[in-house]
């Protein structure tokens, strides 16, 4: 993390000192007071061990009592979403996390409606957003966007499949895509490193927009520029995951226990999990301005072009509102028609006036 | 005649029950040599082995199929110097080639599907699959009721079919299902777990535990099925390798690596070696003895005796009972939609 000491301006009695060198603590003391909001998409078909890199990532159990459906449940289902939010506490830091599940995404036989689900998921957020933004009380506003999505991709393929390059061209101006290699004990060094640049070649000729860490400003320590170096060379990361604790080396850690040998989750010859570890917590707070800044505002100016009344799903309040205001509104476009009729025979009688431009679109 | 059945085994409806008759031989007459004269002949003539590979792109099949026959013999698409596209449409594509070993001559040829299981709309892809399968019967009974025929017709038929799946370690995916459901009928296929070095033993026994069930209970016949068990012997050996042994789980190479002195196929990870024809590391040796060392000539006799005869009942019915007339046009009366 950025390590800015306001060396010149700390104590108060320096002539000159006015005091707004403070202002990133208050800022900092505030966030910390208020917590943090984050919501994760996982999205990936089935069996790509996506809810153990979670429970890894996020040192805990988001799923305590899962079944498992076999494939014959399979055929009939369709695209899940399912949100768990949990809270988590760090030195005083408060987080609190909802990890968006897709279950069933790649499933079927034929996966041409896949994404529906997922976009539409994603698009509410934001209409939610916008229309509380827009509202009168904005205190509590809930930020329930989806501010980063993992995409796995499988590696037993020789690169992206068609379904990635379908999905990830669909939402790459909504969420920020962060690909991640899952499993990635499967593969040899050598296969990881083609598959990678495989993969990274595959997303530039499809024009796929992936997020893209910001490079370090240039007055951080040179740490972190390295850090970030690095953490941009390994994009797509390729993970392991597991909370188990095995016995390796004379210590136990975190890893899965093979006939030929021990992989370690953080280690980092292993495998990558501890980059993208890292790059999550340090660019939490880059992924939900991109969120806010890029997505959000895209979502927003198309949103209010369309026109239309925000409208909010499951508000139960307002349903019969909505139902007043549609037939009001069904009465006016009623009108107007009949206004331009009414011209329209003028028209044709009297022959002289300008031809009616009433309104843009009924 | 198809190429060396020296008698067609008796179909399990019926039994041919050999008279006894009293054996306190006076003397050594020979008989037992007729062994050692198949055997030669077999040598003589070598023998037709096609084995088919199905499954979704990076799977392993083209690696697995080499490492079982210890030859380049499939196309690998893993050779990073070509641009592989996954095609649009499942491909058929077949390779032959001859492999000797111990003066047996095999005429070797793999049947791969590029493109099954690739697509975004992965309906029906297994239909050109069961159409390449149907026009090789269809190919070998044109043959066979040809008047001036060929001593040996080529066999061109799908003796085995390899299913690849995915070892995700939850459970078979809807495609493997509606595949081995069509197809269980018309070839033997062979479920394999692909990739098996991504599981750990608990994950792999769980996940075969748990494909085994989700087979049987969609009713999916696996070679060796179990209604052509033809004697206790069999049927206790193939009951253990169905119920225990497989679907096989497997792990392919073409590298070689020193591991305790000894130099072994295998895969070369930082955290250790993968020994393909370790035991304790992955289940090919068993695949590999299954298919060649001791079930090969029953995968071909499976074929001829049950999955042929059954097309040309079917197709010998649905011409009234009369075998397809015209031997020179092609596909002129396929009746079968």
């Amino acid at each position: 993390l950025s390590k800015q000491q306001p060396t010149q301006f700390i104590n108060p009695e320096t002539p000159g000192y006015v005091g707004f060198a403070n202002l990133p603590n208050q800022v900092h003391r505030k966030s910390v007071k208020k917590g943090f909001e984050f919501t994760l998409m996982v999205v990936g078909e089935s069996g790509l061990g996506k809810s153990t890199l979670i429970n890894s990532l996020f040192l805990t159990d988001l799923y305590p009592e899962r079944i498992i459906p076999g494939a014959a449940e399979k055929i009939e289902r369709t695209v899940q979403i399912e949100a768990s939010t949990v809270e988590i506490e760090e030195r005083g830091v408060k987080l609190r996390l909802t990890v968006v599940d897709t279950p069933g995404y790649g499933d079927a036989i034929n996966c041409r409606d896949c994404f529906k689900t997922i976009i539409s998921y994603i698009d509410e957020q934001f209409e939610r957003y916008l229309h509380d933004e827009s509202g009168l009380n904005r205190r509590h506003i809930v930020d329930n966007r989806v501010h980063c999505c993992f995409y796995f991709i499988s590696p037993f393929g020789h690169g992206l499949k068609p379904l990635d390059v379908a999905f990830m061209k669909a939402i790459h101006n909504k969420v920020n895509i962060v690909p991640v290699i899952a499993k990635a004990d499967t593969l040899t060094l050598k296969e990881r490193e083609r598959l990678k640049k495989r993969i990274l070649d595959e997303i530039e000729e499809h024009n796929i927009k992936i997020y893209h860490l910001p490079d370090a400003e240039s007055d951080e320590d040179e740490d972190f520029k390295e850090q970030t170096r690095l953490l941009k060379a390994s994009i797509p990361f390729s993970v392991v995951g597991s909370n188990q604790l095995i016995e390796a080396k004379g210590k136990k850690v975190r890893g899965r226990l093979y006939p030929w040998g021990v992989v370690e989750v953080e280690n980092p010859e292993h495998n990558d999990f501890l980059k993208l570890r890292t790059m999550l917590i340090t660019h939490m707070q880059d992924l939900q301005e991109v969120t806010q800044d890029l997505h959000y505002e895209n979502f927003r100016s198309e949103r209010l072009k369309r026109g239309g009344r925000l409208k909010v799903e499951n508000e139960d309040m307002n349903k019969d509102q909505i139902l007043l205001e549609k037939e009001a509104e069904l009465r006016r476009m009623q009108e107007m028609i009949a206004r331009m009729q009414a011209q329209m025979q003028m028209q044709m009688q009297g022959g002289d006036s300008d031809s009616g431009t009433l309104g843009h679109h009924v | 005649m198809s190429e060396l059945v020296p008698e067609p085994r008796p179909k399990p409806a019926v039994p041919m029950k050999p008279v006894s008759i009293n054996s306190n031989l006076l003397g050594y007459i020979g008989i037992d040599t007729i062994i050692e004269q198949m055997r030669k002949k077999t040598m003589k003539t070598g023998f037709d082995f096609n084995i088919m590979v199905v499954g979704q792109s990076g799977l392993g099949k083209s690696t697995l199929v080499n490492t079982l026959f210890k030859s380049q013999v499939s196309r690998k698409a893993s050779s990073w110097n070509r641009e592989e596209k996954i095609p649009k449409t499942v491909e058929i594509k077949a390779i032959g080639h001859v492999i000797e070993e111990g003066g047996v001559k095999m005429k070797l040829t793999v049947i791969d599907t590029p493109g099954f299981g690739d697509q975004i709309n992965n309906e029906n892809c297994w239909e050109p699959i069961e159409k390449y399968i149907n026009e090789q019967y269809e190919k070998f009974l044109k043959e066979e009721v040809n008047i001036a025929r060929k001593k040996r017709i080529p066999d061109t038929r799908v003796h085995c079919c390899l299913y690849f799946i995915s070892p995700t370690g939850h459970s078979l995916r809807p495609l493997d299902l509606e595949f081995m459901k069509h197809l269980s009928k018309v070839v033997n296929i062979i479920p394999v777990i692909a990739k098996a070095d991504t599981m750990t033993l608990e994950e792999k026994s769980e996940f075969k535990q748990r494909v085994r069930k989700e087979l049987e209970v969609n009713g999916i016949e696996f070679y060796p099925q179990k209604e052509f068990d033809e004697d206790l012997e069999d049927k206790t050996e193939n009951d253990k390798i169905r119920q225990e042994s497989m679907p096989f789980a497997v792990v392919g190479s073409d590298r070689e690596y020193q591991v305790n002195g000894k130099r072994v196929l295998g895969r070369k990870t930082p955290w250790g070696i993968i020994e393909v024809e370790n035991l304790n590391h992955c289940e090919f040796a068993l695949l590999r003895d299954f298919v060649i060392r001791t079930h090969l000539q029953d995968l071909k006799e499976v074929t001829h005796n049950i999955h042929y005869e059954t097309y040309r009942a079917k197709r010998l019915n649905d011409n009234g009972g009369l075998p397809p007339v015209s031997v020179d046009t092609e596909e002129s009366h396929d009746s079968n939609p």
